[in-house]
């Protein structure tokens, strides 16, 4: 039914799409996970700004909660169904959702990934992302670089962010354990290192609740840990509030990676010694203009040199700043924050 | 202990004004003495499923694991998930169930915030109109249950998406820190305040968490109201043709609920420091899993509320147990999985004691 249904939809725009090509504005669909998260927030803000811009109309949608894939197809098929010119998506479920993308570019969309890449990367015309590797790396050599001669001696606690362990999540981590200098073993993989020097791994969703109870769990292990990477800043929050309790908030450095405005409001505090800071407007007003691009002349949006998407930039944010690793100070991360 | 089978006026009246109901126990052998005194102590099981989980990792960990420090942080793991499995008990006793506690949880949190915050409230009225936030949103859905006869499934479902959504929309998922918290509110985290006890950390929280069971416990056996709650679940036509305002002790029952996890709320500020709309979202699953391990009938009527303490503790226990020992985090899972389905099928045996 549901395939009849867009059958008869596609048809229908065909017809529709060529009349409304010549002189009509055009069109652009946003999908992202969810509506609530202010990472999204902030890249609906920065592509409506940018469509306005460009005099093209903006269509959003969400899933409801991070991991509803089904509201997502749903979505692509509306978009597809109002002849669109192309959609910005932020894929809750990178592999499943390739059908329905592949869809929409028959039905010549163009549809760019933001933030997080398709399985393959390459169902996508483009992939708009943080290199999230790279934002891990940033930290792990803050943090190596912080400790000096210490970090031959370091107690490291890594809070990733779910057991599934979805590709942000190792890239960060691995990222951070490389510019650490910690041997990856397997670079696909969390929580296989053998370094003694890593006390353990444990998740956190990605939330306060979850931050704080990785964090005491791990301590339990071993009281003395040091270095505590965390997958982003809420979850480095509830790390702090368990190592407060623990009378040793002081003596450990706390890295993360996100730059919304509470994490960077926490690196002037001091409770997060560095985060790496990515830029959801940036993603989102450059899509839109690649798909503007499109629908004016057909031109595909091109990947960064050297890799298989397109890299709207990382930076670490610190107060600290050491030698070798390039950093913002928080007053231009507070400039440049979401949330 | 009193049996917690129907309450009989006139069996009252003949032994005496301290006995309850009472069935003359004429069972023998081992077997059917043991199911006789699960049903008359549904906490047992649990109980002694706490126990020795707790001796079997002592033995594995040692003292990593069997020190008062680990062993009261599992209480502090399990603080919120314990409050709010007291809020489910509640509901599931009078054969209903409650999916919206989480959400109910976290509104009333980030109404206690944001009206400290956002509109200068004094955080002593904040804190209040959050519990009354809570309170109001329970009795939303005990009147939906128990006048417009909707199933407790169906309506507290549909409250779930409404609550969460309105604290969506309402704090358009802003996070309120710590710090500034700690600065300007201090009361909002007064559920963190500890205290040591040779070792032994306990927070406000815990000692909440404690005391509100054992009260619950109290006035669920002893008061006309807690055994018009159990009637209630064992039987509702039964229990209106006895007497009781059905109508009144469900709204009654949905809005302490709703209270409850209010409460919930202010002590979830204390445990992760700052106000956070997205906390919570598993705490109606958390809440019935503890429930269920602690023996307490999803078909209403039957359990003790001590039970549901003792079932959130159990997973507490597995889980900092088993990270002790290094295990990847699905085993937790895998075996929480294994206790639920353990725990119902001796409900069912339970059950089956002709009482």
């Amino acid at each position: 039914m549901k395939k009849l249904l867009v059958g008869t939809a596609l048809a229908a725009i065909t017809t529709a799409g060529s009349a409304m090509a010549d002189g009509h504005g055009t069109s652009a669909c946003l999908i992202t996970k969810t509506d609530t998260n202010p990472f999204f927030v902030k890249m609906k803000e920065g592509a409506e700004a940018a469509a306005e811009a460009a005099g093209m109309t903006l269509r959003s949608y969400a899933g409801k909660v991070d991991g509803d894939h089904e509201t997502q197809v749903a979505a692509i098929e509306t978009c597809i169904a109002d002849g669109a010119s192309g959609i910005l998506l932020t894929a809750s479920d990178t592999s499943s959702i390739v059908g329905a993308v592949t869809q929409a570019r028959d039905a010549g969309l163009l549809v760019i990934a933001l933030d997080t890449p398709l399985e393959p990367i390459d169902a996508a015309d483009a992939t708009f992302a943080t290199d999230n590797f790279l934002a891990g790396e940033l930290i792990g050599q803050w943090a190596a670089a912080s400790l000096g001669d210490d970090a031959a001696n370091a107690k490291i606690a890594m809070l990733d962010l779910a057991v599934s362990q979805p590709s942000v999540g190792v890239l960060r981590d691995q990222g951070f354990l490389q510019g650490f200098g910690i041997d990856l073993a397997d670079p696909n993989v969390n929580g296989d290192e053998d370094d003694p020097r890593i006390v353990g791994n444990d998740v956190t969703q990605g939330n306060e609740e979850g931050g704080r109870r990785a964090m005491e769990n791990l301590l339990a292990v071993d009281p003395g840990i040091n270095v505590v990477y965390t997958i982003n800043e809420p979850a480095a929050a509830g790390a702090y509030e368990a190592l407060k309790s623990f009378g040793r908030e002081n003596d450990v450095l706390i890295v993360s990676v996100d730059g919304g405005c509470p994490g960077v409001q926490n690196v002037a505090d001091g409770v997060i010694g560095a985060t790496a800071q990515q830029y959801p407007l940036q993603m989102a007003a450059l899509g839109i203009a690649a798909i503007a691009q499109f629908a004016e002349d057909g031109t595909l949006p091109e990947n960064t040199p050297g890799k298989d998407f397109f890299d709207t930039g990382v930076a670490l944010v610190t107060d600290q700043p050491v030698d070798g690793v390039d950093s913002i100070s928080v007053a231009e991360g507070t400039d440049l924050c979401w949330g | 202990m009193s049996a917690d089978t129907d309450y009989d006026e006139t069996t009252r009246k003949t032994s005496g004004p301290d006995t309850v109901a009472e069935f003359a126990d004429t069972r023998k052998g081992f077997v059917s003495r043991l199911q006789h005194a699960l049903h008359v102590n549904p906490a047992l099981v649990p109980l002694f499923v706490l126990l020795a989980s707790i001796v079997i990792f002592g033995l594995l960990l040692g003292s990593k694991f069997f020190s008062p420090f680990a062993l009261t942080l599992i209480l502090q793991q399990v603080q919120i998930v314990g409050i709010v499995a007291a809020a489910q008990s509640l509901v599931i006793l009078t054969a209903g169930i409650d999916l919206s506690v989480g959400a109910i949880m976290v509104l009333s949190s980030v109404v206690m915030g944001q009206f400290t915050f956002r509109y200068g409230l004094p955080v002593e009225v904040a804190v209040t109109l959050g519990l009354v936030t809570g309170m109001i949103c329970g009795y939303i859905n005990g009147w939906l249950v128990a006048v417009m006869k909707l199933p407790p499934f169906i309506v507290t479902l549909g409250m779930w998406q409404i609550v969460l959504a309105t604290n969506f929309l309402y704090s358009a998922n802003e996070t309120i820190r710590a710090q500034d918290i700690e600065a300007n509110a201090p009361l909002l985290q007064v559920f963190a305040t500890k205290f040591s006890v040779g070792g032994a950390v306990f927070t406000v929280g815990v000692v909440f968490m404690v005391v509100l069971m054992l009260i619950l416990a109290y006035v669920l056996k002893h008061t006309a109201w807690g055994r018009h709650v159990y009637a209630v679940g064992d039987d509702p036509e039964a229990a209106q043709l006895s007497g009781v305002n059905v109508r009144k002790t469900l709204i009654s029952v949905y809005m302490l609920s709703g209270l409850i996890c209010a409460f919930a709320g202010w002590a979830l500020i204390g445990r992760i420091g700052s106000v956070s709309p997205t906390s919570g979202q598993l705490a109606n699953i958390e809440s019935i899993t503890a429930v269920v391990i602690g023996g307490i009938s999803l078909f209403g009527g039957r359990g003790s509320i001590l039970g549901a303490l003792f079932g959130a503790l159990i997973v507490g226990v597995f889980t900092l147990g088993l990270r002790l020992a290094g295990a990847d985090a699905q085993w937790t899972f895998l075996l929480i999985g294994v206790l639920i389905i353990g725990a119902v099928a001796v409900d069912q045996w339970i059950r089956k004691v002709s009482a």
